[in-house]
């Protein structure tokens, strides 16, 4: 199913989710329910458990207990329309080295089905200014412009859903402010994102939801500016 | 259709990425190579000698050369997390594994060809007067391996001894297969076309056939975490 056929009824959501390592619990019955052009920073310190929940509702990890659905169905079981939808960056870039950023994108591009691919991937090189270095090998590349592929790899399907882990690192202030932009036009476009980020100030100027995690459970879970008072900064 | 494509783009990132790095079949080949030299200064075999120990001695190399090619075919994707990105898109992890597969049959066939070429021309061995079942015995044999080597590549791809863990985990599986690809390529390099080696070599395209459909069917858990 293209993403575009993805609409109102687009909601991911985390029911009572738990995730297992061994006896450690990364995550302990969260639950998190996000419509379309929501935003939600997902914040917390060092194995509050973010990067577990992320990859958990991109479905790329199998939740140990609890279930995520997307559009009402499990993103396991029905993973195809999911997988369409969502666009996720991860610590890892998914990028082959040996290939050049315009190699990678268009390898994306027909995995996600991606109609007129080649304008499209001009777009994205233009929107993340990569045109002086896409014919270059990933491998020859800084780590602020890989994550600038990483992030043009991600929107480059045009997905409902946005599932970022920690999109700012290595970027440099110039990408960053563009992409803080780029994020907060996501929700006037009806698109949904899902992110984390340690830049509090940073994350909260785009988000409309906090959710903050400590030790694997939600702590808090409403609108930034409500935080209370010390708490944000309490945790990180 | 566009299985056929996605296989097609698959295949051709897995070759693209060989071009340019060239490491998995020089590596493989000198590897093969290595273990075909080391054998004649062991062994000295000559004239009916080397009819009863070449087919071994072929599917040494071959399995060993294997074990290196399904190892550094996995590496591209574990580098970045590769094979987690591909998990991601929606593509039936079946196509996944498909151009897996015949990427490494690719590359251990260029591979064995070069070993072939340097046995016939080393021990002064002809395979042209049983060529086409040679070809075919090889070929099988090759399919079937690649198509559970793709499979636990895949396995030990993200494990720690990964090395260690690959033919830990595969050469139990395939023992058969290479008995039969052994045996067949025994009678075929005697001239003895008769219906036990077609019968080891019904075994070898059951076992090719078998696994391959298996292996397509469970790469998904495979792949996924």
């Amino acid at each position: 199913m293209p993403a575009d056929a993805c609409r109102a009824d687009c909601v991911l959501e985390a029911r009572r989710v738990s995730k297992y390592f061994g006896d450690f619990a990364a995550l302990k019955e969260v639950s998190l329910r996000a419509g379309p052009g929501e935003a939600i920073l997902v914040y917390g310190p060092n194995g509050a458990g973010k990067t577990t929940l992320l990859r958990i509702m991109a479905g790329l990890s199998r939740p140990s207990r609890g279930e995520v659905l997307f559009s009402g169905k499990s993103i396991l079981r029905e993973s195809g329309q999911a997988k369409s939808a969502i666009g996720f960056v991860s610590h890892a870039t998914f990028l082959y080295s040996g290939l050049t950023a315009r190699e990678n994108l268009h390898l994306a591009g027909k995995l996600f089905d991606v109609r007129n691919l080649e304008p499209r991937i001009e777009t994205m090189l233009e929107m993340f200014s990569l045109q002086d270095h896409s014919r270059k090998p990933v491998r020859a590349l800084s780590r602020g412009l890989q994550q600038r592929v990483t992030l043009a790899r991600a929107f480059l399907h045009q997905p409902r859903w946005l599932i970022l882990d920690e999109p700012f690192t290595g970027l440099d202030a110039a990408a960053s402010s563009h992409l803080e932009s780029l994020l907060r036009n996501l929700r006037r476009e009806g698109k949904g994102l899902i992110f984390s980020t340690h830049q509090f100030s940073q994350g909260s100027s785009i988000a409309l939801r906090l959710v903050a995690l400590e030790r694997g459970r939600v702590r808090y879970d409403g609108p930034p500016e409500k935080t209370p008072s010390g708490e944000a900064a309490a945790m990180v | 259709m566009r299985s056929l494509s996605l296989i097609g783009t698959l295949l051709a990132k897995d070759i693209r990425i060989e071009w340019r790095q060239r490491e998995t079949v020089a590596s493989v080949c000198v590897f093969g190579l290595l273990v075909v030299l080391i054998f004649d200064f062991g062994f000295r075999p000559a004239g009916e000698e080397s009819l009863r120990l070449l087919p071994g001695l072929l599917w040494i190399a071959f399995a060993f050369s294997g074990i290196l090619s399904f190892n550094r075919s996995f590496e591209a994707e574990r580098e970045n997390a590769c094979l987690e990105g591909l998990y991601l898109a929606p593509v039936d992890p079946g196509l996944i594994y498909l151009a897996k597969l015949l990427a490494n049959l690719l590359f251990l066939g260029i591979a064995e060809s070069v070993i072939v070429l340097a046995t016939a021309v080393w021990y002064n061995f002809s395979f042209l007067p049983s060529f086409k079942w040679f070809v075919l015995i090889v070929f099988l044999g090759t399919f079937g391996y690649a198509a559970v080597g793709a499979t636990f590549a895949a396995v030990s791809a993200n494990t720690r001894m990964r090395e260690v863990m690959l033919p830990v985990l595969q050469f139990p599986v395939v023992f058969p297969l290479f008995v039969a690809s052994v045996e067949a390529t025994s009678r075929a390099l005697r001239g003895d076309y008769s219906p036990e080696m077609l019968g080891w070599i019904k075994l070898l395209a059951g076992f090719a056939v078998i696994f391959t459909v298996v292996s397509y069917l469970l790469f998904e858990y495979v792949m996924g975490e």
